[in-house]
């Protein structure tokens, strides 16, 4: 499950503690701090938070693993997001997680071989008006189907292609 | 400017209102979370480009507001004081909308809301019967202030409950006129709010803290999230005037505790929180009454068991949200083990209502058990979705047939789903039951958030109890047995009757697991997990027998019971299956009548919903 290697510098992981001052009370915090800078939540980076917080390892490890934020894995670099809230699930949005599987060829909670997309499920991003909905980095489209995803998958595909 | 005492509260309104004089028209984009993912932010670049290209920046104040509430519509504008709301808007409607509506004041009625049953466009915002059925409170200044303005809000009345609060009344007046308005909890339960603020300000301690929980994690109930994008000093107020009421000023404090899921709502309490500091309303010496407190956010790491009070606590010490026995309650004994008083978004934004009009006011809405009004999520297979707000007495059916239109496509309803992963199903038979927490509750449902489901004909009822029991098990924290073990044991069963493997003998094996669970989990969330499958068997089990006995799926979801085939009288040959379909499975020449190959079906539902003759049989 953990295999991603990143370089970690101390002094990176004490700026996010310390903006928190490096209140043990602030860990959720902190540790989304540090998935926000290096958008997963590195082992050396937990460790550093265990030792400045003097909150010990296994409690660290225990909130990173309890919530759903938390990945230990870096997201690809177009991550996509599908709800399945009940709303969106009504409305047909597990067909429109398959119909990204089957295009993307990888399985939900997955990234491409080549790192550019990566495919995760969430409980509802409160859009249920205009469900199924899925977010693409940080931006929601509503009322999907299967068509107009694949639609919108052709189309990052091509941009991370002009990009790469 | 900091304010120093609440007469400046009226010249900041003065000021504000006379700085607006200049404005012919004020133009409201909805930016709320629903309209951002139909692409109100190009809508919003096109029409400040065209304001400015046509010199009407000084003319037109342009806001982007919270949610404006008509979902389904999305995006949405409207323009005041010429009472419009334009529906779907696109990037290329903005020229025609500034030069015929906003120079020329000409009404647009193609742009504007047209009833899909008897065609009715309505030129009027306030015309439009899905809000002018509703009895708008809370939501009342929603689609007209800019969220990002603090003087907005004191201009419409903001913080003169506070200032009433702050210099007029008691601790002990405050929580008596809370009490005497009957406002219960809008986070689920329904526990009277005016009970636990008295509990918190008779318990003992220097230390107390007032919390809101934003952790709006019930699917299909986002109002709480629209309260915060739309209206965040309303929750910022009610919660000052709790904190004076229960004595949570410094050294305590306050806490909202933010759904991580939730960026926009996260990013204008945020904004909020500064400007009211700045202000003076946050802080010490609060409008010069000798008040000091503050509010802190917190953000959520994304567990559906924080919303219960014992895991929020434990998540905002930094520790996994897993509930604790509540022998003590969290309002003796919450946060840092001192007095805490946890309050949902929508009760919050209830107290500053209650405090400027009096109890009396507020109990001319609703029932005398359930007061006031509540705002539904209405969404699902229901023609208008979004937030409406309605008092307590209405029925279930004014509320989805009526405002909300009905099924859409000529479809039956079959179901609405209240409570979310609580939560029950109730068939279309209990439609007119009253939308209050008790009838809720007694009919095997409950209130809940507020989110309300429809489903219509197409929807299997064993799916959806499969559904939410995933979410639950998903979302379980897995320190007592009876959630961990029981949610597992009944997911299991569950995928064997959408499988057609299951036997009659489980449908009482499921019943009697639901109530072990109900008497025997932890916390609430456990406690009342099993209601959406015992709900679904108590009122669907034929349903349910179909699938166990028959090996068929009625709502045609459940893809181990389903097979498709072309219904040979209906079909014209027009080819729009063999278009859909993503595997080739749908074959046939042009006006001949096609077939479907099972083997390469991946059976994606595309060509029954492409079909216009009904000629997909499933």
């Amino acid at each position: 499950m953990i295999d991603a290697v990143v370089k970690i510098d101390a002094a990176s992981v004490d700026r996010l503690i310390d903006a928190s001052e490096a209140d043990p009370e602030a860990l959720i915090g902190i540790l989304q701090d540090v998935q926000k800078e290096w958008g997963f939540l590195p082992i050396p980076a937990l460790k550093r938070v265990s030792e400045r917080l003097g909150v010990p390892y296994n409690r660290v490890w225990a909130v990173a693993t309890f919530y759903e934020a938390f990945t230990f894995q870096p997201h690809g670099r177009t991550h996509i997001m599908v709800c399945t809230g009940t709303t969106c699930h009504v409305n047909d949005g597990l067909q429109v997680l398959k119909a990204i599987e089957d295009e993307l060829i990888i399985e939900c909670g997955q990234s491409t071989p080549d790192g550019k997309f990566s495919l995760e499920k969430v409980h509802c991003l409160g859009a249920c008006g205009v469900g199924p909905m899925v977010v693409v980095n940080d931006q929601y489209h509503g009322h999907m189907t299967r068509a107009k995803v694949i639609k919108l998958l052709d189309e990052l595909k091509s941009r991370t292609e002009v990009e790469t | 400017m900091k304010l120093t005492s609440p007469t400046q509260l009226d010249q900041v309104a003065r000021d504000f209102r006379a700085s607006l004089e200049g404005y012919k028209t004020t133009i409201s984009l909805c930016g709320g979370t629903n309209c951002t993912a139909c692409g109100c932010n190009e809508v919003l670049e096109v029409l400040k480009t065209e304001l400015e290209a046509r010199n009407l920046t000084y003319t037109v104040r342009l806001i982007v507001t919270g949610c404006q509430g008509l979902c389904s519509e999305a995006p949405l504008i409207s323009i005041n004081p010429d009472d419009v709301l334009y529906c779907n808007v696109e990037p290329g409607w903005i020229k025609r909308i500034v030069s015929d509506t906003v120079i020329e004041g000409k009404t647009i009625p193609d742009y504007c809301f047209t009833d899909p049953v008897n065609g009715t466009t309505y030129e009027k915002f306030s015309e439009i019967p899905f809000f002018s059925d509703q009895t708008r409170v809370l939501l009342a200044n929603s689609p007209h202030i800019d969220p990002s303005d603090i003087r907005d809000y004191i201009s419409v009345g903001g913080y003169r409950a506070l200032a009433k609060a702050l210099f007029e009344m008691e601790p002990g007046e405050i929580v008596d006129e809370i009490s005497a308005s009957g406002l219960r909890g809008r986070g689920g339960g329904g526990f009277p709010t005016g009970r636990k603020w008295a509990s918190g300000a008779k318990a003992p301690g220097d230390h107390k803290w007032v919390i809101c929980n934003a952790d709006e994690g019930n699917p299909g109930a986002y109002m709480d999230g629209s309260l915060l994008e739309s209206n965040p000093h309303l929750i910022i107020e009610g919660m000052i005037i709790g904190a004076k009421a229960v004595g949570a000023g410094a050294p305590g404090g306050g806490y909202i505790y933010v759904r991580n899921e939730y960026p926009l709502a996260l990013s204008r309490i945020s904004e909020a929180i500064n400007e009211a500091r700045r202000w003076g309303l946050l802080g010490n010496d609060i409008l010069g009454s000798g008040l000091s407190f503050d509010i802190r956010i917190n953000r959520g790491g994304g567990a559906f068991v924080c919303g219960e009070s014992t895991a929020l606590m434990a998540s905002l010490e930094g520790k996994p949200g897993e509930p604790r026995p509540k022998y003590v309650h969290t309002v003796e004994k919450g946060y840092h083990n001192e007095p805490s008083v946890l309050n949902n978004v929508e009760t919050w934004a209830n107290v500053p209502g209650i405090i400027l009009d009096g109890a009396q006011k507020y109990r001319e809405h609703g029932t005398d058990a359930s007061p006031g009004t509540k705002i539904f999520s209405l969404v699902g297979k229901v023609r208008h979705t979004g937030l409406v707000e309605i008092p307590m007495d209405r029925s279930v059916r004014s509320l989805v047939e009526g405002i909300g239109g009905g099924a859409p496509e000529g479809k039956k309803l079959k179901a609405v789903q209240t409570g979310g992963p609580s939560g029950g199903c109730l068939p279309v038979s209990q439609l007119d039951l009253q939308l209050d927490f008790d009838v809720l509750n007694e009919a095997g449902s409950m209130m809940g958030a507020g989110g309300i489901i429809v489903m219509d004909e197409d929807t299997c009822m064993v799916d959806i109890a499969l559904h939410f029991i995933r979410f639950n098990t998903d979302e379980s924290c897995g320190k007592c047995t009876p959630c961990r073990e029981g949610l597992q044991e009944m997911e299991r069963v569950l995928t064997h009757i959408t499988e057609g493997k299951a036997e009659m003998d489980d449908l009482g094996h499921l019943e009697e697991l639901g109530q072990w669970m109900i008497g025997g989990c932890l916390c609430a969330l456990g406690a009342t997990a099993p209601h959406p499958v015992l709900s679904t068997i108590k009122y669907f089990r034929d349903e349910y027998e179909t699938h166990i006995k028959g090996h068929k799926c009625p709502g045609g979801v459940c893809r181990e019971l389903i097979e498709y085939s072309v219904i040979e009288a209906n079909c014209t040959g027009c080819g729009d299956c063999v278009t859909v379909c993503p595997t080739g499975a749908v074959s046939g020449l042009p006006d001949k009548v096609h077939k479907i190959d099972m083997l390469l079906c991946t059976k994606c539902d595309e060509c029954y919903k492409a079909c216009k003759f009904e000629a997909i049989g499933k």
